[in-house]
């Protein structure tokens, strides 16, 4: 059969939704312990958002979906939200920079095209931003409330990648490259090629081989390494020692926290707004999200003098790795045998009443049957009273009852005896 | 190239009515005139194995759709073009660090607006905006525009008020191939010869990002005026008509051999620019224009496309008319826009292609007739060419139908008539008494001459 459903994208089926949902109510639960408030911004942002230096690497930028809106007779463009911190940075400059502190998270779909139709289109993100704090505790408590997210969903063996965008700016810099040729080799960078922007480097320049393999291809997993890095970096400029300082502040503060990390500078992947610590969360060698700082963006979108840093989970990603679920409430489907009008109110009467006390109460339509009830209640008509017939599924036990009050009981002892009867 | 490659060809000249030409010694080798800018596309779709046309062209295509099925197989020793980012002499954006220092929106007026896009892009243009239009792109500039990106040949010198700021690609014509029939189909025996006629000249088409500097002109044009009502009229084959319409009206042209665009006009407070019709109704909508003359078929195009415009037609003149047609092949079974509903699929269509240079009245055509499911193809010119092989109907304008019918083509519906209008911005006058006054002044007196006609 023809596929109806358009290239590179996804259905979540109801299979897909239940797990989309707890992903989603374990990170809403997590973000609104920690202080975080909920934010949805428009699906359509302007393209101008993205296009300044300092937002999206054109690479990244020849993937947007952008068109011309009905009434884009000026040029206009806009696009589908390609990614969730720039229209959240927005979000805050014109709702919220007056209050200063600003903790928002979001769960919302990103829109980014992708060649081979394979891979979705359309990705969900659940994402966190704090705007407004500029210390090394405000990045550390992102990496914590991300971490506590992905242990309470089950993830196994979580890995944190380090890395650090100022530093590597910091260098660009240092090694006495032009402006525009600094900002095209941090593009690359951001956009996972740095193995193939240092071998460029290095082919056109043998004396960069030196300071860039000492940044680049070393791994470490402590302030201490982070100290030795700093030592020898002074040496090829001094001015790189503040980024370090503060990648070292942010490393210190986790290693105290008892949280286990590989600072990697070749994993700093990312986006172009970020200007300092650079995190990614994997699992086995599967990247399920990300985040970092990115103190420049305010400011650009001319919000002030403001800080922020932020992180997003791959919502997809982590819905496939995930191990716990959601417990179900008992499910009963209500078979009603009585076909006139009051048999069907009693049947609604009885359904409502179930679904008051926390039961998933199915009234059957047409020829369904049960499929993942465990419980069916048949309702039917004896001279003019309403006799009910309760059948567990699981034990093939069936009970005749009066009244709804029985039913009740019995679905309580069952459920009292066996944490999850579903 | 062709002729020395020993192939033949007749029926592909100046004078030639056909779109399938024909050559004697291949009779295998079956060919399609196109525009040039249909026929990366055309390639790209697998509907050609080979194509010969500008590289802008692919280039343009390729600038959005980088996945495209087209292999780049050879630069051929002709056409040479630059394509140049210009602005106008007198204006602030005399570099390109200017002009990317830009802090409001950067205009570029341009028939290439995916190569426009991608150079904003790369440029890292705080805030752009690309205006396509049909040609012309050079007399938008200061006004309507910031810049225009336009093609530029050797022997037409630049005009003088305009000032190149850089060449973003130098082209030439380009022998280019459908990605898997490069791959499949032996195509050897005719490309060794078009590789013989062409020798071993290669062109180079290089990118070059090296701004160029600033001239001494300076514009002499005028100083803005508020006041001053901007009237754009018709090149092309509606500029003898119009011009008499104007001149029964009272209204005479002076030429202007400096900037030939911009006639001088006997109106005070008014002045004139020559543009495309099709572009007008958007060059309207964005204030660039207080009136203007086009056709209703451009203004309902654009209408079509953002129908909250403040574009409206004030005056309609009568003169160029023309019906927009539905067309289809002769050899097709249908007569009327119902037959290409439900029995699409009994006919073997699994999807109905439609063609056309008015992509979004095409458009609507298609959703007002539920002809599902149905791809539009835009196309810039030669479209009867299109049927029936490469598309399964047009909407196209007729005025007489002849042509049409030479090309073995039926009208089955008609959509609607048009004719040359009067059209104008709501906003225009801005709180202008004066300027209201004149616009007033205008309309009247091509209202006596419409009426009159």
């Amino acid at each position: 059969m023809e596929t109806l459903r358009c290239k590179g994208s996804r259905d979540l089926l109801p299979a897909d939704m239940a797990r989309f949902r707890h992903v989603e109510q374990v990170f809403r639960s997590c973000c609104l312990q920690w202080g975080y408030d909920e934010l949805r911004t428009s699906t359509l942002e302007y393209l101008h958002l993205f296009t300044s230096t300092g937002t999206l690497t054109p690479g990244m930028l020849s993937k947007v979906y952008s068109f011309l809106d009905w009434n884009g007779w000026s040029g206009e463009r806009v696009v589908l939200r390609p990614d969730g911190t720039i229209p959240a940075a927005r979000v805050y400059v014109e709702n919220m920079a007056q209050s200063g502190m600003a903790k928002l998270f979001y769960v919302e779909n990103m829109f980014r095209f992708e060649e081979t139709g394979k891979e979705s289109r359309e990705r969900w993100q659940c994402g966190a931003e704090l705007l407004g704090g500029a210390d090394p505790s405000a990045d550390v408590e992102l990496i914590l409330l991300a971490l506590e997210v992905m242990a309470r969903l089950g993830l196994p063996d979580i890995g944190l990648q380090l890395s650090h965008a100022g530093l590597i700016r910091a260098l660009l810099r240092e090694l006495g490259l032009a402006p525009a040729e600094q900002s095209r080799i941090f593009d690359q960078i951001m956009d996972g090629q740095t193995g193939e922007v240092m071998a460029e480097m290095i082919a056109a320049s043998p004396l960069l081989r030196e300071p860039l393999s000492m940044l680049f291809d070393l791994r470490g997993n402590s302030p201490g390494f982070l100290r030795n890095q700093r030592l020898a970096l002074a040496q090829i400029s001094p001015r790189l020692e503040t980024s370090m300082d503060n990648f070292i502040a942010i490393a210190q503060l986790l290693t105290d926290m008892g949280c286990s990390y590989q600072i990697n500078m070749s994993s700093g992947k990312g986006f172009e707004y970020y200007t300092g610590i650079l995190f990614q969360f994997q699992v086995g060698d599967r990247s399920v999200g990300g985040g970092g700082r990115y103190d420049d963006l305010i400011p650009l979108m001319s919000g002030g003098d403001i800080c922020a840093s932020g992180f997003a989970l791959d919502v997809d990603q982590i819905m496939r790795l995930a191990t716990d679920s959601a417990p179900a409430a008992p499910r009963v489907l209500i078979r009603n045998l009585d076909e006139t009008i009051r048999g069907q109110q009693i049947s609604f009467e009885t359904a409502a009443l179930l679904r008051q006390r926390g039961y998933i109460a199915d009234c059957r339509q047409g020829n369904a049957e049960a499929v993942a009830h465990r419980w069916i209640l048949s309702i039917r008509n004896e001279g003019g009273k309403a006799r009910f017939l309760l059948t567990d599924r699981t034990g093939g036990k069936a009970a005749e009852l009066d009244s709804p009050t029985e039913i009740l009981g019995i679905l309580q002892i069952a459920n009292a005896t066996k944490a999850s009867p579903s | 190239m062709l002729r020395q490659s020993g192939l033949e060809i007749d029926g592909y000249d100046e004078q030639s009515r056909s779109y399938r030409p024909q050559c004697g010694s291949r009779p295998d080798l079956a060919m399609k005139i196109f525009n040039e800018r249909d026929i990366p596309i055309q390639v790209a779709v697998g509907n050609y194995d080979l194509g010969i046309c500008g590289q802008d062209w692919v280039e343009e295509l390729l600038a959005r759709y980088p996945g495209s099925a087209l292999v780049k197989v050879k630069p051929l020793p002709y056409g040479n073009r630059d394509l140049c980012l210009v602005a106008d002499a007198s204006s602030q954006t005399g570099t390109m660090q200017e002009l990317a220092a830009s802090r409001g929106s950067v205009r570029i007026a341009t028939e290439y607006p995916n190569l426009a896009e991608s150079f904003s892009l790369n440029l890292r243009l705080r805030r752009f905006s690309i205006i396509p239009v049909w040609g012309a792109a050079e007399a938008y500039p200061p006004e309507s525009a910031d810049a225009a990106l336009i093609s530029r040949t050797d022997d037409a010198p630049l005009d003088p008020s305009l000032l190149s700021l850089t060449t973003i690609l130098r082209s030439s014509a380009f022998l280019i191939a459908h990605r898997p029939s490069w791959e499949s189909r032996d195509m050897a025996p005719l490309l060794e010869r078009l590789y013989a006629a062409i020798g071993v000249l290669q062109l180079a088409a290089q990118v070059s990002t090296t701004p160029a500097t600033a001239g001494a002109y300076r514009s002499t044009r005028p100083q803005s005026d508020p006041t001053a009502v901007w009237l754009a009229l018709p090149d092309g084959h509606q500029q003898a008509p119009v011009l008499e319409f104007l001149e029964q009206a009272g209204i005479k042209l002076i030429p202007n051999p400096q900037e030939p665009r911009r006639p001088g006009i006997n109106l005070d407070g008014v002045r004139t620019k020559i543009v495309r019709p099709q572009d007008m109704p958007l060059q309207v909508a964005n204030g660039y224009f207080d009136l203007a003359i086009t056709g209703e078929d451009w203004l309902s195009e654009h209408l079509c496309r953002f129908p909250s415009s403040p574009v409206k037609k004030v005056l309609r003149l009568g003169l160029g008319k023309v019906r927009i047609v539905a067309v289809v092949s002769k050899r097709l079974p249908f007569d009327s826009t119902q037959d290409l509903r439900s029995p699409l699929r009994r006919h073997g269509f699994a999807t109905l292609r439609i063609a056309s240079e008015y992509v979004n009245i095409a458009d609507r055509f298609a959703r007002d007739n539920h002809l599902t499911p149905y791809r539009l193809l835009p196309t810039w010119g030669a479209s009867e060419a299109f049927l029936p092989e490469d598309a399964d109907v047009l909407i196209e304008n007729t005025q007489t139908g002849r042509t049409i019918a030479q090309h073995n083509l039926k009208i089955i519906d008609t959509l609607f008539e048009s004719s040359a209008c009067l059209v104008s911005n709501e906003s225009s006058a801005n709180g202008s008494e004066l300027k209201r006054k004149r616009i007033g002044g205008i309309i009247d007196l091509l209202s006596m001459s419409a009426h009159q006609n």
